[in-house]
């Protein structure tokens, strides 16, 4: 149930930068009397107006006995007087140190500040790098590609390299078994011709053989003899 | 502007009956006013990055002018 007469996202919070803080406090002449009095009765009175204002005020509550002078007033003025003087000679070293720490204040502030916009700055960069990259996707699944065609090539020809060994390998197995084939028959057909041969020598035959190389032999030596 | 909105100084003299007329008296007006008050003081003299003795010299001795009203009698009596 909601109220119509409830207005809503109405606060008075607003989220815009605080105003700066002042440079300097209200004028105040002599520690006591802001300056506005003074510019208040300066049209009527000119300059010396609070101050005879002040006097007569003094003279009418010291006179009528409104103001008593007992100890305490001694008192009250050796105060003021150790007061007055603490203020005149420290006051600017005091002042100096509360704006020392202020100003460290700031600077840690400032440098939280500026530290968290670097960050955000290079978070940006290295966003846009990411980006860039992005960019390369393409080249870096066309070099996959490749690769994979490459291996499926080199695959393809190891094989066929396989096959092609193989397929010699029988073929050579079939030649070399031909050869032994023939070798073998020509080697035994060789014995075997010897081995007639020899045998149809009778020795009659060889005899007969012998002895007509040793007149051939002879013949030659002659020969050689005579040319030598 | 109107005058129950304006501040007790731009108020002028015939008319401060009037305005006093329109002032709420009641204990959350005053705490009000004297939240005010105590805001725009602090404000202008206290509150501020070179601020100097008048902020805290003012109230002590607005605290003594009070503490010497409120024992007026003590003192007039022993004298």
């Amino acid at each position: 149930l909601l109220h119509a007469a409830r207005r809503l996202h109405t606060s008075p919070q607003s989220s815009a930068p605080l105003p700066p803080l002042p440079e300097k406090g209200g004028e105040v002449r002599h520690g006591l009397i802001p300056e506005e009095f003074f510019q208040f009765l300066y049209p009527k009175t000119g300059v010396t107006g609070p101050y005879m204002l002040g006097t007569g005020l003094l003279l009418y509550l010291l006179s009528k006995e409104i103001y008593v002078i007992n100890h305490e007033t001694v008192a009250a003025a050796c105060i003021l007087a150790v007061i007055i003087y603490g203020v005149k000679k420290f006051g600017p070293d005091v002042a100096a140190f509360a704006d020392k720490l202020n100003e460290e204040k700031v600077a840690n502030a400032l440098a939280v500040k500026n530290e968290a916009i670097k960050d955000l700055e290079t978070a940006i960069e290295q966003e846009k790098k990411e980006q860039w990259r992005v960019e390369g996707r393409s080249y870096l699944f066309d070099a996959k590609r490749n690769n994979v065609a490459m291996l499926l090539e080199t695959n393809y020809r190891e094989r066929l390299m396989t096959v092609y060994n193989e397929v010699k390998k029988r073929l050579d197995y079939q030649v070399a078994m031909q050869n032994l084939k023939r070798q073998k028959e020509q080697d035994h057909m060789i014995q075997w011709v010897e081995k007639s041969v020899v045998q149809s020598i009778t020795p009659q035959q060889q005899k007969e053989s012998i002895a007509k190389c040793i007149l051939d032999l002879k013949a030659l030596s002659r020969s050689a003899q005579a040319a030598a | 502007g109107p005058l129950s909105e304006r501040r007790l100084m731009e108020v002028r003299l015939g008319e401060l009956p009037m305005w006093l007329a329109t002032c709420d008296f009641s204990p959350q007006g005053l705490l009000g006013g004297v939240q005010k008050a105590w805001s725009s003081y602090y404000d202008k003299y206290i509150n501020v990055k070179r601020g100097g003795a008048a902020g805290i010299s003012m109230l002590l001795a607005g605290y003594c002018l009070l503490s010497y009203g409120w024992n007026y009698q003590h003192i007039s009596k022993i004298h």
